[in-house]
């Protein structure tokens, strides 16, 4: 295809962007630019995803595409639609419940201020899934792209190690 | 009473909303028609603004209004002083506040002139980078000795020589006395403390509401009766018009409660203009320029000592960076010259500092506010001391402790509550031993060090002592009440911004009225639900509305006991307040709700006895004569990589004492967030500036706040000194963990890698691997 | 920090791509993983007019190993050649430095070919390509040609594709039997750019002597550096500890970084040394084992 065939209209200021998050597909129109970040927070009224730095390093904005975590600041909207979005508000398994790390946490006192939360809660999520059985070095490093300024880590070490070690028990393993 | 809660390590009220994104944060209030603010900063340290281009701008497709200082009018004021200089004989004190948006002249990168008023945050970004300033760059004072010389470039035209403040204290006659020392020593020491990066930034949404003539204005700052009171003066508001809202605040640590941002002063007046709800979020890159820092000070300190190395004396003299403006008076460097003091005993005390002010963003306190400075410089000449005379850093410090019997302890120096620095309590030799036992300080020294030595490794330990003083007033209320549905409701007029009020505060009432501790709901930060109170700051949360909630509850429990008297016609002796229950003692089907007895107490017929209330509800206030002194000690056992000086923290310890504990979870949690920004302070966080004041590593990126794998896992130990001051016996504990890990640091690396013997001493803070190279390389080619 | 406007396309085909880069030539940037784009956007430190999203372009995901190597496609994520057990066996020194690029949520999504046309100098997988020999295909409308991974990277942020060209894949040459490799860096944190990284890969006869040797860094200039007089010292060598030595201090006096807010230059110089001393222990040592006895 030469460029002067090539039709304009692949070049748009304006996107129609269908998402599913949580399970739950939503459209909107926005522009290309908008963060998914924002996209979440504000087009859709998620709040529960924070934003911290908006260059990728704190991990507040820590959300999961297909499972898998990733940070909604360094996402265009428009990007996350091949995806399934998971953010903090579809962990808990209904109102009034909470899933079983987020019991972790509150067990352990693994969070103060609440901000850095979310993101962490995807992290972890995502990281037991995959290593049902961590030493403490291996969740401070798998923790070590979320920062959190309240705690010192200390009882959120605490809390994913309880959380992991529930799990385990809960399959009849070893806990 | 029972005490069923106090004192236990109670899960948390607020976590499940906190947990499941549902707590609200002042970015997630969304408002219809909110428009959004965006600044345009001042990218040069110092400059003279000569003209302002808006056109562009405010063709932009959605932009709604642009303001310069000339378009506030009369509402262009500098902002108040917030902490006036403190009753010292002879200071100097130069009040230069900052103002709303700069006018004429810019004093640091980051100072707003131009507020940008936009459908979004976008767009008001786009209109920010359309509008062209003319600028004329100045001369900076950007280096703190720099600034401090007779010839520096002024940054405020009329204050010569930078001086924002100067302030001696002494007490006793430090040259006569230390004529007679068997040892002096004399060194220079710096100390930046960074800024505090919370990970929320701040931000404000302001709601004007024309018909009900109300204004609403969610915030996050540390101190919401004060921003009520300040803004409603501003905008000529009756106070009962205001409602400040601060919800849930992710981190203050000080730089929250700076008053008043431009930002906060602005907001609330453009939605009267507009007559629309705006909203302003802080981004990151503003963070770093626009909310507070406490950086540095350099001292040049002395100290005397007699042979057994008992302190003759101190003298200090320093120079404090108090950045462009100084609003929040002389609260930080006040503290650096208290808190050097320490748990020592310091016959003669002779300290002087010169606050200057530089072509940087303002400084104000930051957890530890100043405390971290003295400390360095105490702790240090007493380990160059030991090593002089031939003791064990824990040895000198035990030697010099206040004895348990002294207090309370008097140092005849103005504190930063303008009353003459006194410790309440303390005992301090218990807490070194309970931290040197924790971490083996003597099996270490005789057998591990030595064998690890033999086999090549550099490991040292450190320890370190400190006091912190907390709990100071002026005061702080609560109104306490049992409703009609048998729940309490407990209301303060401070915020919370992660502390764990919203459960420790619920443990006392609790334990007061007889109901679980999650049938108490607390309601902190909302100027409409209690309207008076200081702020959350300085360590004092807890034991200030801790106790005026204490007293609350307990006027409500004894309401309780009295109507219950009258309901059951018994003595109140015979009667049993337990889960939500009034009953009688040994009968407990004879019995009340507590529900019910509050209905009964507001009757619908009837009448209220003259001098009673109706309901079950008390409001009281707290406020301390003098704030109640913690102390703690921390010890630390290191392994240091000789050829690229990276550090690994093996084992660390705290012992500290606040007194008694309300929640043990939530004080440890305190205690480990304070030392991990100790560790970011000691060895990862540096606001480099070049010399023309830019702020060279302004992101998350490059200014390094520390992760999981950098703090260690602490041992902690805690001891009891109750505070005499206060009914609850309580101490601070907030800013405890962040104040002796400078010295820590400095102590273990100078024995891990033996740098007395290629006399090279740690003076400063921050250390990096990069700066440990380059100190000892220079040591080792002497 | 939100980025300028831009207007977007969604790649329908890879000539379609191509033939938007070539009309909007420098105007445009494509979009891969985003994660060393997107900070930079919304820092506004680059405001491209158009963005090219490629992540359409499922046919650009690939590792594939062939006779001539291991070929990367465009739109591979970091995360998938991390878990890829070809990598592992074949290109071993890639799948050490996969672990300290950042940290999995920016895996999960960045690509490594979208980092090689960043080129930022601090970053470690440059330094990999120079060390392995790698070499970078690039495509536009009218054409195609492969660049060798030493004339790929230029200057800081500048590599040899032109306005109208993509880096659609990049392939690594099989490693040479009895080769060890080796990448270490010196990072403040976990994940942070290296203050100075060294990738390291050594070759021995059967007699256990060097017969072919590269040695690069990264962040000891604007570009990544090779350091071939370095290499050169080992070769016809057995790597004993003071032949090691030798290519350390040769290293070591080779490169030219400029310092930073964490690191001075003599330090980064000093670390260079150091890390190249260790990288070439290790590396000789696991060439060692494939040496036979």
């Amino acid at each position: 295809m030469s460029s002067t065939e090539l039709s304009d209209t692949s070049v748009n200021d304006s996107v129609t962007v269908t998402l599913t998050v949580n399970g739950k597909r939503y459209t909107r129109t926005v522009e290309p630019r908008m963060l998914l970040s924002d996209f979440l927070r504000h087009e859709l009224g998620l709040t529960g995803t924070h934003v911290g730095c908006e260059h990728g390093v704190c991990g507040a904005c820590t959300v999961q595409m297909d499972g898998q975590p990733a940070r909604s600041c360094l996402t265009f909207a428009v990007q996350a639609q091949p995806h399934a979005i998971s953010t903090v508000e579809g962990l808990a398994p209904a109102r009034g419940q909470l899933h079983p790390l987020q019991e972790a946490f509150r067990e352990c006192h693994g969070l103060q201020c609440g901000y850095c939360t979310p993101g962490i809660l995807m992290t972890m999520q995502a990281f037991l899934a995959a290593h049902p059985d961590p030493d403490e070095a291996q969740i401070r490093h798998a923790l070590s792209g979320n920062l959190c300024r309240c705690t010192g880590y200390q009882h959120i070490v605490d809390a994913v190690a309880l959380a992991a070690k529930n799990a385990r028990a809960a399959k009849g393993g070893a806990a | 009473m029972s005490t069923r809660y106090f004192g236990e390590p109670v899960k948390r009220n607020e976590d499940a909303r906190l947990l499941t994104g549902a707590a609200l944060f002042v970015d997630d209030v969304e408002l219809t028609g909110m428009l959004h603010a965006a600044f345009l900063r001042s990218p040069y340290a110092h400059a003279r603004i000569l003209s302002i281009d808006s056109t562009a701008a405010k063709q932009r497709p959605g932009v709604i209004a642009i303001y310069t200082a000339e378009d506030l009018g009369a509402y262009w004021q500098p902002g108040p002083l917030l902490v006036p200089p403190p009753p010292v004989a002879g200071i100097t004190f130069n009040q230069r506040c900052q103002v709303p948006l700069a006018k004429d002249v810019v004093r640091h990168v980051g100072e707003p002139l131009v507020l940008v008023i936009a459908e979004s945050r976008y767009i008001a970004e786009d209109a920010v980078n359309d509008i062209v300033v003319d600028w004329d760059p100045l001369p900076v004072a950007a280096d703190l000795e720099a600034a401090a010389r007779p010839d520096a470039p002024r940054v405020h035209d009329d204050v010569p020589g930078n001086v924002a403040a100067w302030v001696r204290q002494t007490n006793g006659d430090y040259a006569t006395a230390s004529r007679g020392a068997h040892l002096t020593i004399k060194r220079r020491f710096t100390y930046d403390h960074g800024c505090s990066q919370p990970m929320e930034t701040r931000g404000v949404v302001a709601q004007w509401d024309n018909k009900a003539d109300k204004l609403t204005i969610w915030d996050t700052t540390q101190a919401p009766v004060a921003i009520r009171n300040g803004m409603a003066a501003m905008l000529k508001l009756s106070e009962r018009q205001v409602r400040v809202i601060a919800p849930f605040i992710g981190g203050g640590f000080g730089p929250k409660i700076m008053m008043f941002y431009p930002e906060e002063v602005l907001v609330p007046w453009v939605a009267m203009q507009l007559d629309t709800p705006v909203k302003w979020i802080e981004d990151r890159a503003e963070h770093f320029v626009a909310t507070t820092h406490e950086r540095g000070q350099i001292h040049d300190a002395e100290m005397a000592l007699d042979k057994d190395g008992k302190i003759i004396g101190v003298k200090d003299v320093f120079l404090h960076d108090t950045g462009a403006y100084d609003p929040y008076g002389l609260t930080v460097p006040l503290n650096s010259q208290c808190t050097l003091l320490g748990p020592y005993v310091v016959p003669h005390y002779d300290s002087t500092f010169t606050a200057v002010f530089t072509n940087k963003t303002l400084v104000t306190p930051y957890r530890g506010a100043g405390r971290q400075h003295g400390v360095f410089v105490m702790e240090r000449l007493l380990d160059i001391a030991a090593r002089e005379l031939g003791i064990t850093p824990a040895e000198i410090r035990r030697r010099n402790f206040i004895a348990p019997d002294a207090f309370p302890y008097n140092h005849k120096i103005i504190y930063q509550d303008f009353t003459e620095l006194t410790y309440d309590s303390g005992n301090y030799a218990p807490i070194l031993d309970q931290v040197l036992k924790t971490i083996d300080y003597e099996r270490f020294i005789k057998e591990e060090q030595p064998r690890l030595r033999a086999a090549g490794k550099c490991v040292g330990i450190a320890v370190v002592c400190y006091v912190e003083g907390t709990g100071i007033g002026p005061y702080e209320g609560a109104k306490v009440q049992v409703q009609a549905s048998g729940k309490v409701s407990v209301v303060t007029g401070i915020g919370t911004q992660g502390q764990g009020h919203y459960t420790s505060f619920a443990q006392i009432v609790a334990d007061a009225t007889g109901v679980d501790v999650t049938d108490v709901e607390v309601v902190t930060g909302d100027t409409d639900q209690f309207y008076w109170g200081a702020g959350t700051f300085a360590s004092r949360g807890a034991v200030v509305a801790g106790n005026a909630i204490g007293q609350a509850a307990g006027i409500v429990r004894q309401k309780i006991l009295s109507t219950a008297a009258e309901h059951f016609e018994c003595a109140e002796t015979d009667l049993v307040i337990e889960n939500g229950k009034v009953s009688l003692a040994g009968v407990p089907d004879h019995s009340i709700t507590l529900g019910e007895l509050a209905r009964q107490a507001n009757p619908m017929r009837g009448a209220v006895a003259p001098g009673t209330e109706p309901g079950l509800e008390a409001t009281s206030y707290f406020g301390p004569t003098m704030g109640a002194t913690a102390s703690g000690a921390h010890a630390m056992i290191i392994e240091v990589d000789p050829e690229t000086m990276m550090i690994e923290i093996k084992r660390y310890a705290v012992a500290h004492d606040c007194g008694v504990v309300i929640n043990p979870l939530i004080v440890e949690g305190q205690v480990q967030g304070g030392v991990a920004q100790g560790i970011g302070n000691a060895f990862f966080e540096q606001l480099v500036y070049s010399e023309e004041g830019q702020l060279l590593n302004a992101s998350l990126a490059d200014y390094l706040l520390p992760t999981a794998l950098d703090v260690p896992r602490m041992e902690m130990t805690h001891t009891v000194t109750p505070s005499p001051l206060n009914p609850l016996g309580i101490k601070g504990v907030g800013e405890a963990g962040a104040i002796p890990v400078g010295p820590l640091y400095a102590q273990a690396i100078e024995d891990a890698l033996q740098l007395h013997k290629i006399k090279v001493e740690l003076l400063d803070i921050p250390l990096s691997p990069s700066r440990l190279w380059e100190l000892t390389r220079a040591g080792k080619l002497e | 920090m939100k980025p300028a406007p831009f207007r977007y396309a969604a790649a329908e085909s890879l000539e379609h791509a191509l033939a938007l880069k070539a009309r909007y030539g420098e105007e445009a940037r494509f979009l891969a993983g985003g994660q060393s784009l997107i900070p930079a956007m919304n820092f506004r430190l680059a405001q491209p007019a158009v963005l090219i999203d490629i992540n359409p372009l499922l046919e650009l995901n690939f590792i594939s190993a062939g006779t001539d190597g291991l070929r990367i496609g465009a739109r591979t994520r970091y995360a998938t050649v991390e878990h890829s057990a070809e990598v592992d066996t074949l290109q071993p020194l890639l799948a050490e430095v996969l672990p300290n690029i950042a940290h999995p949520q920016i895996r999960n999504r960045g690509t490594l070919c979208g980092n090689l046309a960043h080129a930022d100098p601090a970053s470690e997988l440059p330094a990999v390509m120079l060390a392995s020999g790698a070499r970078m295909h690039a495509r536009s409308a009218s054409g195609e040609r492969w660049i060798a991974a030493s004339d790929f990277f230029i200057n800081l942020f500048e590599t040899a594709l032109r306005a109208d060209e993509m880096l659609v894949e990049i392939e690594l040459p099989p490693l040479p039997p009895r080769t060890g490799t080796c990448f270490m860096e010196l990072a403040r944190r976990q994940g942070d750019y290296a203050m100075m990284g060294v990738a390291v890969q050594v070759t021995l006869d059967a007699g256990g002597k060097c017969t072919l040797a590269s040695i690069a860094l990264c962040n000891a200039g604007p570009t990544p550096m090779a350091a071939p007089a370095a290499a050169q010292v080992l070769v016809g060598n057995s790597l004993d500890s003071k032949v090691i030595a030798a290519a350390a201090a040769q290293a070591q006096s080779e490169v030219s970084p400029n310092g930073n807010v964490h690191a001075t230059a003599d330090y980064q110089r000093h670390l260079a040394g150091v890390l190249t001393r260790r990288a070439l222990a290790t590396a000789g040592a696991r060439a060692l084992q494939k040496v036979p006895a």
